[in-house]
């Protein structure tokens, strides 16, 4: 595929995503807007283009996996697996309702496509570190990515973690931090700065990246450059705006947690059109 | 003389057949492999061992991971920082998803001795036996807890090993069949059960002996297996005795005594003493000094059957 194809492509998917993150958190009253829609299109890149997966086949054993380690942010995942076709899409409008498989913070298992419950901040990265070893330990050649977010990067078990990946050298691991300089209580930088956090990676022993992670053919290049290194795992710090393609919900750090109403909704889909 | 053997050495052994019989049995721990005995997997099987160094929480997470892509993974650590450090990771990241992670702490209790309060978890079972999916097994002696590390790998699913750190007399051999979730009867008696764990289970059989040469009849149950607890064979001796002694190095809230009381609150409303540490801290002290300091002697449950005979209907 031509490089403009595939980057009309993967906007189109993106988009796609976005539209479903909003109207799935819209349909269910609650959920994570900001995190999820700062996510999208690494996700979408991911989903539909770098990573080796068969939606037929989700236990297939030579996948990449993808953890979401900020698993608040699930409806970016739950509409990825939607699309590539690991459910039903209608099954989007049950999220967080009684009885649905699509739980407010992902359980791998009810989900097809999930690698690991999530949802407790701070622990997906070391899942992903179990998930790496194990492609060592039984010669298989697939990859892991794993998201983190800029506040989940407060967490302790973030940097065990990172030390971890880095002393044994997990070098078929990649993770992406969804930079989007927000928490809950407020911006990264005043609630509990990060920074200079290319340099902590750098430090801890990982080849660090740093891109905008709204630029797609940046993504995609990014994620090829990270499966070629060798003797380190990759970190893709990228660099991303919380809320991202709904105007009323970019940068602000209320839509973290909360749900558009009916008429936020029509305003956002009308806006991702 | 009697044979003296501590339940890590058990693990230890374990470790080393669970490594020959399985290909994808691994293991980890932070920092502590010396003193859980799982370097001798390390040494056996250096491809397969892994150390976390001093992060318990990555050690479960990774455990998690390892689990989720197929491994059967064994961790070690001490049991204050295991389920204490890492409850959460236990929790979220391997119990909710029925992870295939055995979580094999040892130091457990307050025979760990000299270090003290800040090593000696007296809250670990509590802990443990409240977090679905998780099977707590709590091994009496040598053998039951290699028997039962081994029988481990064939349970699917989270299970949580207790050991501890002390040589301890060996009740059982290396013929020893362990049963998983089945209450093992280690002696008949008519008038007082005494449900046991861990070491306690060795110092309540000594009890027994001398509980019957006053011409009381203790039966003693091996509540090896504390969840899923094998509530049947239980509440048949309760039936037949009509009094409970419950003896374990935990504390006397949450651990076997809560257990057993929920048991007999809900089905079988009868007097129950508990043998175990009364709701404080450890301390530092020699072993046999701290048995009797806590309360965990064959004295103190002498004393714990008398007063529950006492208060029968
Ligand atoms: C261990 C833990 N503590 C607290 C929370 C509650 N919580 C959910 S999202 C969040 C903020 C996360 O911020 P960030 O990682 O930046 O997420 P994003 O901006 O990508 O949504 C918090 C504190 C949690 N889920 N887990
Ligand atoms: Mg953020």
């Amino acid at each position: 595929m031509k490089r403009d194809e595939l980057e009309k492509l993967l906007k189109e998917k993106a988009r796609i995503l976005r539209r479903d993150i909003v109207k799935m958190i819209g349909e269910a009253g609650s959920g994570h807007p900001g995190g999820s829609l700062s996510a999208a299109d690494v996700v979408a890149t991911l989903y539909f283009y770098h990573m080796r997966h068969n939606p037929k086949d989700p236990s297939w054993p030579e996948r990449d996996r993808f953890v979401l380690s900020k698993g608040h942010a699930c409806p970016v995942l739950y509409a990825a697996l939607a699309e590539s076709g690991y459910f039903e899409k209608n099954i989007l409008w049950t999220l967080r309702k009684l009885g649905s498989i699509l739980q407010g913070h992902p359980d791998m298992r009810k989900v097809p496509g999930i690698e690991i419950s999530s949802g407790s901040l701070g622990q997906g990265l070391a899942a992903a570190n179990g998930m790496a070893l194990t492609a060592r330990l039984t010669n298989k050649d697939y990859k892991v990515y794993v998201m983190i977010g800029d506040g989940e990067s407060q967490e302790g078990e973030i940097w065990e973690a990172s030390m971890f990946a880095a002393h044994y050298k997990l070098d078929n691991l990649v993770a992406i931090l969804d930079y989007n300089k927000l928490q809950i209580d407020g911006s990264i930088c005043e609630v509990m700065d990060i920074k200079p956090v290319v340099d902590k990676w750098r430090a801890f022993g990982w080849h660090v990246f740093e891109i905008d992670g709204h630029d797609i053919m940046q993504i995609v290049d990014t994620l090829k450059a990270a499966d070629e290194i060798r003797g380190k795992p990759s970190m893709i710090v990228a660099n991303t705006i919380k809320g991202k393609g709904v105007s009323f919900m970019e940068n602000v750090c209320g839509f973290h947690g909360k749900a558009p109403n009916k008429e936020q909704v029509e305003i956002a889909l009308r806006e991702l059109s | 003389m009697v044979e003296k053997k501590a339940t890590r050495e058990g693990y230890g052994d374990a470790l080393l057949e669970l490594g020959r019989e399985y290909s994808n049995v691994v293991v980890l721990d932070a920092d502590l492999a010396k003193s859980t005995q799982s370097y001798r997997f390390k040494e056996a099987f250096p491809d397969r061992f892994f150390d976390c160094g001093v992060a318990e929480q990555n050690m479960m997470g990774t455990a998690a991971g390892l689990a989720a892509s197929g491994m059967i993974c064994y961790t070690g650590s001490f049991a204050i920082f295991a389920t204490g450090r890492a409850f959460e990771q236990i929790r979220n990241t391997i119990a909710y998803s029925n992870l295939n992670v055995k979580i094999c702490p040892t130091h457990a209790g307050i025979t760990v001795g000299e270090d003290g309060a800040s090593h000696q978890t007296v809250e670990d079972l509590a802990l443990m036996r409240v977090i679905p999916n998780l099977k707590v097994i709590i091994p009496a002696d040598y053998y039951e807890a290699k028997a039962a590390a081994k029988a481990a790998a064939e349970i699917d699913g989270p299970v949580f090993i207790r050991m501890g750190r002390p040589k301890i007399p060996t009740i059982f051999d290396e013929n020893y069949e362990f049963e998983f979730g089945k209450v093992l009867k280690l002696r008949e008696g008519k008038d007082v059960t005494i449900c046991a764990v861990g070491i306690m289970v060795g110092v309540s059989l000594e009890a027994a002996d001398e509980l019957a040469k006053e011409g009381i009849g203790a039966e003693v149950l091996n509540i090896h297996t504390l969840k899923p607890l094998d509530e049947k064979t239980i509440l048949e001796s309760v039936k037949k005795t009509g009094s409970v002694v419950t003896a374990e190095e935990h504390s006397i809230i949450g651990g076997l005594g809560g257990a057993i009381s929920e048991l007999l609150g809900k089905k079988m409303p009868l007097p129950i003493e508990m043998v175990g540490v009364k709701d404080r801290f450890g301390t530092s002290g020699s072993i046999p000094e701290l048995l009797d300091y806590f309360g965990l002697s064959k004295q103190d449950i002498v004393v714990a059957v008398k007063s529950v005979l006492a208060r029968k209907p």
